[in-house]
């Protein structure tokens, strides 16, 4: 049962705590923001001929968005839900009639909504300040979105859910996140890495949001994207089973 | 009194080796401030968190509002509020947000506005809770708990902590919570406290309760002596003293005399002695036995805490 009142008034919240908390902002919203501007302003968006033709930002625009999800996913949401066990606010939740359900739907769906924040303000900066080129659809880039963000805060319940501590979850969060953005594409394009390296880089989650984005922003339809949507949609699947298992208010 | 609001009957909970409650049974009615005192340690949290539901006990039953704690826990988290040793919120949450989102949890919320205000927390109603002081922090987490206008209020050690001055001020609180017809289960390991605020109170040392009656039936039991205390110049004659009938003892050191006994008229008897013996006596004070000396008496040592 899905408590609809307590919902609503949870997601408004949840993303007001977000928003008031400027570390989380500025790791989550703001930083792939600045990779952007800073990459815009060394390298520019010139065609290169070593990128076939395109410009670094045409390259790495879907990177840049889809670091939003991962950071959030993998260290944001896991952090502050460890925190918020550890001090027994999750235990305050619990003297109340709240379920565990509502709880995680609000913060997912706040978290969504912040993730497609994010995503959507580095694609926007990337088409109209730096003027990389669309060619995609617009509804077919949102399902890409919304599927990504969604495996990826399957994810973050998973590891909240087994992760005991705000310190080790800190720990896990640095431990998973920089290999991934590196080997994902998310900060150097996948194009330039040597063979093995992409062969590693199939097992991160975050590389088939990457090749997701790119292809959707160029024009790919998802039908040419089935590997990505099945990996992705298979995190998802098995991650919300995991959560919703694994998951304990203390 | 009223109907029983609480049934607890042999109720054990065992960590490991350590068993945190050994065998214990006792009934909270309707309306009436129980208090739990006992030393850290003593299992108190343990039996508050078994009858709330939070924590499930290896034997023994408990009813609360005829309901079972746990397996009913949605209905009964609508007609009981909680308010733990320990609690929490977002550093970042405002005080006027908190209310109104957890009033959105239950079916019917009292007024959340009216209650900062009874409260005396209307004026910080947006502030962030970071920024509270312990004692607003501690009332903020009262209107949480009252905010669905529960029957039965949980308060663990609501006191520890608090400034001398808060601490008064949350007595006076606990004390409007009962003339509005809730009943009260609190604990706490102040003896004063017990002894000011509680209609009745269980004593609990090592998981059991050692007794458990109004306040003064229990100092009453001790049988304890009344002392009177008072200042003299110099040395006085004590012999006037230990002829009064009830006087079981009198000592005389560095100029206080402090005189042992019981009986109805026993101050009254001392001073006339004083007077028509003409001794020139002052700062007289007479301390009576509390629950201290019950605990005292039932375990053999002080609290410590």
């Amino acid at each position: 049962m899905l408590q609809t009142r307590a919902l609503g008034k949870l997601v408004v919240v949840q993303v007001k705590l977000y928003l008031r908390e400027p570390i989380a902002v500025f790791f989550t919203l703001l930083m792939p923001v600045m990779l952007l501007v800073m990459m815009g302003f060394i390298l520019g968006n010139e065609p290169v001929s070593e990128l076939g033709g395109r410009g670094h930002l045409d390259v790495n625009l879907s990177g840049y968005a889809a670091l939003v999800i991962g950071i959030l996913g993998i260290a944001g949401v896991p952090i502050e839900t460890a925190t918020r066990r550890e001090t027994g606010v999750l235990r305050r939740f619990r003297a109340t009639p709240l379920r565990p359900l509502t709880y995680i739907a609000s913060d997912v769906l706040g978290n969504f909504a912040m993730m497609v924040l994010g995503v959507t303000v580095v694609f926007l900066l990337g088409r109209f300040g730096y003027g990389v080129r669309f060619h995609g659809s617009l509804p077919t880039l949102a399902l890409g979105v919304f599927l990504s963000a969604a495996a990826f805060l399957s994810v973050a319940y998973v590891l909240a859910s087994i992760i005991p501590t705000s310190r080790a979850a800190m720990v896990v969060g640095n431990v998973l996140l920089y290999p991934m953005l590196v080997l994902s594409g998310a900060v150097v394009p996948q194009q330039v890495m040597p063979e093995t390296v992409r062969n590693v880089a199939r097992f991160v989650p975050l590389t088939h949001v990457v090749t997701l984005f790119g292809g959707l922003w160029s024009g790919h339809g998802l039908s040419e994207h089935l590997r990505e949507i099945l990996v992705l949609g298979g995190v998802l699947i098995v991650g919300v089973a995991l959560a919703a298992w694994l998951f304990r208010w203390e | 009194m009223g109907e029983k609001v609480v049934e607890v009957d042999g109720l054990v909970k065992r960590y490991g080796d350590l068993t945190a409650i050994d065998d214990i049974s006792f009934d909270i009615r309707a309306g009436e401030i129980f208090g739990m005192v006992g030393p850290n340690g003593a299992g108190k949290t343990t039996t508050v968190e078994c009858i709330e539901g939070l924590r499930r006990p290896d034997q023994g039953t408990v009813r609360v509002l005829g309901m079972r704690p746990g397996v009913d826990h949605y209905a009964l988290a609508e007609r009981i509020g909680i308010q733990f040793q320990v609690d929490a919120l977002p550093p970042r949450i405002k005080v006027g947000e908190t209310l109104d989102l957890f009033a959105h949890f239950y079916s019917n919320p009292l007024e959340w506005q009216k209650l900062l205000e009874q409260l005396g927390l209307s004026a910080k109603k947006h502030s962030p809770f970071a920024t509270l002081s312990g004692g607003q922090k501690q009332r903020l987490f009262i209107a949480l708990a009252l905010v669905n206008d529960p029957d039965l209020l949980f308060m663990d050690e609501p006191t520890t902590g608090l400034d001398p001055q808060s601490r008064r001020a949350m007595w006076g609180m606990v004390e409007d919570i009962r003339a509005r017809g809730k009943t009260v289960f609190l604990t706490t390991h102040s003896m004063e406290e017990a002894e000011r605020l509680c209609d009745r109170v269980a004593i609990m040392d090592h998981g059991r309760i050692m007794a458990l009656d109004t306040p003064d039936n229990l100092i009453a039991a001790l049988k304890a002596e009344t002392r009177v205390v008072f200042a003299v110049e110099g040395r006085m004659d004590t012999e006037v003293l230990s002829d009064i009938p009830g006087v079981t003892r009198v000592e005389q050191r560095n100029g206080r005399v402090v005189v042992h006994g019981s009986g109805s008229g026993f101050l009254g008897r001392v001073i006339s002695a004083l007077e028509s013996s003409k001794v020139s006596f002052g700062q007289l004070r007479t301390e009576e036995p509390g629950l201290e000396d019950v605990f005292l008496a039932l375990t053999g040592r002080e609290m410590r805490d």
